[in-house]
C-alpha cells in the first residue's frame, strides 16, 4: 500500500494458482500436492512447475498413471489427517475416478454418521476450444454440481484462481476446483497482499440494468466482452460470475434479473439436464413475475466437442451469439 | 500342515533374436517367408518416414496434436504381421505404424490430426477400432471383443496395443481378469517405451517386469526386445496361434523407446537426459533390421536407398491427396453427423438452428 493506493501486480491465471499452491504448501505441512506429471514435469499445464525443486518428492507427487488410483488415495489421505491436493490432468480423466468422487469422498460423512469428513481439494482442468478432440474437451463441472456432499468451484478471474484453494482446503468436506484450460495464459491484476477469498457468493462483475448475462469460467469474459459490444448499441448488460456452482449463490442473480428483468445463461456445458437449466428453474421459481421475457440459454452444441477448429467454434458459446440473443431479447418488447 | 511354495502355471521369460549389434541368435530365428521379411521393412520405413512428414506438417502448423511413433516401428508391426485381415485390432493412441500395415490411408491419417473427421473412417472391411484417448481403458473392449468372437464359434482374435503408463489403470487389470477367466482369444501388447509423459517406467510399478503383472491372472505372458523385429513376431505368433486355437490370451511386453516427443505439445528435454536418448538411438530397431536383411542377402545399401524413395514418394502422393480434400472445408452442420444412428429431433432442431445462423450470417456478410 503506498498512498492509499494498492499497488496491483500482473500474473497470469497459471502463476495464481501456483501461488495458492506455494502458499498453502508453506502455511500447513499437512498440504501435499499429487497427480500425473506434477513433478518434474511441472504439471500438463505446467501450473506446479518449480514446486518440486522448492518442496521435495514427497510432497509433489508424481503418481502412477491411474485416476481412480490416485483420487481414492486422497480420500484416504484425507480421513488419515493430510490435507492433499490432488490433479487431475482434465475433468475427462476424472472419468476414472467417478466412483471415487460421487459414490466415496461425496458420501463418507453420510455413510459414517457424521464421524469421517473428507477434507480434499481436486484440481482440474476442463473446458473445449483447444482443438484437441472429443474425449479431451469435456465441460462437466455442470455435471459434477450435480451432486450432493461435494462443492465445485470455477474460478474465472486470477483473483479467484489465487484464492479460492485456501478457503478450500480449510473446508472440512470435499471441494473440487475446475480451471478452464483457457485460461491459464491469461494475465490479470492482483493487489499485493492478494490471499483467501469466499468460495460461496457469486459477483457482479459488470454492473447493467437492461439484461442479465449469467456466466462462469471462460463464458464469463465472452460475456463481458458481448456486454462491451451491447454497451455501445445503448443496451446495458449485467454481468454475474456464479464461482461457486455447488452450492449455488441464487440471491445474487434472482436480484439481477429483479432489476433487469431479463436473463441469458452462458454455459459451455450441455443444454439438456444442464446447470444452465438449474439456473434457468431457479428464476421460474424465484423471480417469475419479474420476467419481462422468456429466459434463454446459450450453450454448446450437444455434440462430442469436434476436432476440426471451425467445427469447435461453432460448438462453443461465442460472443456474436451472446450478443445476438441478448439483443432479441431485449427488442422483443421494445 | 505345511507351509510350501505354490507352484504357478506360468513364468516370465525375456526374448532376444536379434541384439542391439545385429548378432543372430540362429537357435531361435523365427521362420519368416522372405517377401514377409520385405514387406516389413517397407511397412517400418513407412511409418518412419510418415511419422517424420507429420511432425513436420506440424510445426508448419499444418496439422494438430499428434504423437509421434519413432523407435516402436518394429515393436508393433512384428505384432500385427500376425493378424488376418479379419481379426481384432485395438489401438490407443500411438499405433500409427499398425494402422498403416492393416490398410488405414495415410491421407485419413492426416486428416483426422488436421481436424476433420472424415479421417476417423477405417476402411469398411477392417475390423479395426478408431484411436483411444483415455489411457488403458480399451483392453476392456478388446476383452469383450474376444469374448464375442469365441461365443459366436469365429476363428478371430483381437490384438490390442497400450503403454507401459497404461499398465497402472485399473481397468488393464479387469481386462486381463476378464480375458483370462473367460479363456478368450485376446493379445496384449503393451509398449513398454519407458515413459508415460515426464513419468519414468521406474516410477509406475515397483514390478521388476510388466509382463509379469499377467501371472496374478494366470495368464502366459513374455518379455521381448521390442526394437528386435524377430523377437516380437515369434512371441506374437505363439501368442496369435495359442489364442486362435483357443488357448486363452496373453500378455506380451516389448520393451522399446520413444525416440521422439510424448505428443507434439511436449519437450522432453524437462525430464530426460540427451544422453538416453543416445543410448536408445544405439539400439535403433530399423538399423538392426536392415543389417540382418543385409547378411541374409535380401537387401543392399541401393535397395534400401530405393525404397526409401518409394516410401517417401508414397508419403508425398497421400499428402497431396490430403491437401485437395482439405481445400473443400466441410461444413460446420457435419458435427451433428454420427452421435446416433439415427439423427434424433432434438438435434435436427439444433442442426437447422445452426444452419439458419449460418446463412443469417453469409447473407450479412454478402450485403457488406
Ligand atoms: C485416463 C487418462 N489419464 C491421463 C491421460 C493423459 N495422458 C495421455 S498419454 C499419457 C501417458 C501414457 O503413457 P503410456 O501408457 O506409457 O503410453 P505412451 O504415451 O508412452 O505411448 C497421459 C498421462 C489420458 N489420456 N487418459
Ligand atoms: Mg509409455
Amino acid at each position: 500500500m503506498t498512498n492509499g493506493v494498492e499497488t496491483l501486480r500482473k500474473v497470469t491465471y497459471r502463476e495464481a494458482v501456483r501461488e495458492a499452491i506455494r502458499e498453502a504448501m508453506q502455511k500447513d505441512t499437512r498440504v501435499f500436492l499429487m497427480g500425473e506429471d506434477v513433478g518434474h514435469y511441472g504439471g500438463c499445464f505446467a501450473v506446479s512447475k518449480g514446486l518440486l525443486e522448492e518442496f521435495g518428492p514427497e510432497r509433489i507427487r508424481d503418481t502412477p498413471l491411474s485416476e481412480s488410483g490416485f483420487v481414492g488415495a486422497g480420500i484416504g489421505a484425507a480421513l488419515g489427517g493430510m490435507r492433499p491436493i490432488v490433479e487431475i490432468m482434465t475433468v475427462n480423466f476424472s472419468l476414472l475416478a467417478a466412483d471415487q468422487i460421487i459414490n466415496n469422498a461425496a458420501v463418507y460423512l453420510h455413510m459414517s454418521g457424521g464421524l469421517f469428513n473428507v477434507p480434499l481439494v481436486i484440481r482440474s482442468a476442463t473446458g473445449g476450444g483447444r482443438q484437441v478432440g472429443a474425449q479431451h474437451s469435456r465441460s462437466l463441472e455442470g455435471w459434477f454440481a450435480h451432486i450432493p456432499g461435494i462443492k465445485v468451484l470455477s474460478p474465472a478471474t486470477v483473483e479467484d484462481a489465487r484464492g479460492m484453494l485456501w478457503t478450500a482446503l480449510e473446508d472440512p468436506d470435499p471441494v473440487l476446483i475446475f480451471e478452464n484450460s483457457g485460461l491459464y495464459n491469461m494475465e490479470g491484476m492482483l493487489p499485493a497482499g492478494a490471499g483467501a477469498v469466499d468460495i460461496d457468493r457469486a459477483r457482479v462483475r459488470r454492473e447493467g440494468k437492461d439484461i442479465t448475462l449469467i456466466s462462469y469460467s471462460a463464458s464469463l469474459f465472452k460475456s463481458l466482452d458481448a456486454a462491451e459490444i451491447l454497451s455501445r448499441e445503448g443496451i446495458e448488460a449485467e454481468v454475474i460470475d456464479l464461482r461457486s456452482l455447488r452450492p449455488l449463490d441464487e440471491k445474487t442473480f434472482l436480484d439481477s434479473v429483479a432489476k433487469t428483468h431479463r436473463a441469458l445463461v452462458v454455459d459451455e456445458g450441455w443444454r439438456t439436464g444442464s446447470l444452465a437449466a438449474e439456473i434457468s428453474a431457479r428464476i421460474m421459481e424465484g423471480a417469475f413475475y419479474e420476467l419481462d421475457a422468456p429466459v434463454e440459454r446459450l450453450c454448446s452444441a450437444e455434440v462430442p466437442m469436434p476436432y476440426a477448429k471451425h467445427l469447435e467454434e461453432a460448438a462453443l458459446p461465442q460472443v456474436d451469439k451472446i450478443v445476438d440473443l441478448a439483443r432479441k431479447m431485449v427488442k422483443a418488447d421494445g | 500342515m505345511p507351509k510350501k511354495e505354490i507352484e504357478l502355471p506360468y513364468r516370465v521369460s525375456y526374448l532376444s533374436i536379434l541384439d542391439e549389434n545385429g548378432q543372430l541368435d540362429k537357435e531361435l530365428e523365427p521362420d519368416i517367408p522372405e517377401d514377409l521379411l520385405l514387406k516389413l521393412h517397407r511397412g517400418m520405413l513407412l511409418a518412419r518416414r510418415f511419422d517424420e512428414r507429420m511432425l513436420t506438417l506440424q510445426r508448419q502448423g499444418k496439422i494438430g496434436t499428434f504423437a509421434p511413433i519413432k523407435g516402436q516401428e518394429a515393436s508393433q508391426l512384428g505384432a500385427v504381421a500376425l493378424l488376418e485381415p479379419s481379426d481384432w485390432l485395438v489401438p490407443s493412441f500411438r499405433e500409427m505404424p499398425s494402422e498403416l500395415w492393416r490398410g488405414k490411408k495415410m491421407e485419413n491419417i492426416l486428416l483426422v490430426y488436421g481436424g476433420y473427421n472424415e479421417g476417423g473412417h477405417i476402411p469398411s472391411d477392417l475390423n479395426d477400432l478408431p484411436v483411444s484417448i483415455p489411457v488403458g481403458t480399451h483392453p476392456l473392449h478388446a476383452a469383450g471383443i474376444a469374448y464375442a468372437m469365441k461365443y459366436r464359434g469365429k476363428k478371430d482374435v483381437a490384438m490390442t496395443f497400450f503403454g507401459d503408463g497404461a499398465t497402472s489403470e485399473g481397468d488393464f487389470f479387469e481386462a486381463m481378469n476378464f480375458a483370462s477367466v473367460y479363456q478368450v482369444p485376446l493379445i496384449f501388447v503393451c509398449q513398454n517405451n519407458q515413459w508415460a509423459i515426464s513419468v519414468p517406467r521406474s516410477k509406475q510399478t515397483r514390478s521388476r517386469t510388466l509382463a509379469q503383472k499377467a501371472l496374478a491372472f494366470d495368464m502366459p505372458c513374455i518379455q521381448v526386445d521390442g526394437n528386435d523385429i524377430l523377437a516380437v513376431y515369434a512371441a506374437a505368433k505363439e501368442a496369435v496361434e495359442r489364442a486362435r486355437s483357443g488357448g486363452g490370451p496373453t500378455l506380451m511386453e516389448c520393451i522399446t523407446y520413444r525416440m521422439s516427443v510424448h505428443t507434439t505439445a511436449d519437450d522432453p528435454k524437462r525430464y530426460r537426459t540427451d544422453e538416453e536418448v543416445a543410448e536408445w538411438e544405439k539400439r535403433d530397431p530399423l538399423v538392426r533390421f536392415q543389417k540382418y536383411l543385409k547378411d541374409k542377402g535380401l537387401l543392399s545399401d541401393e535397395k534400401i536407398q530405393a525404397v526409401d524413395e518409394e516410401v517417401k514418394s508414397e508419403v508425398k502422393a497421400a499428402e497431396g491427396r490430403w491437401e485437395e480434400i482439405t481445400r473443400k472445408t466441410p461444413d460446420p452442420l457435419d458435427m451433428f453427423e454420427h452421435l446416433y444412428a439415427e439423427t434424433p429431433p432434438h438435434l435436427l432442431e439444433q442442426r437447422a438452428e445452426l444452419e439458419r445462423e449460418l446463412a443469417e450470417k453469409r447473407k450479412e456478410a454478402d450485403n457488406g
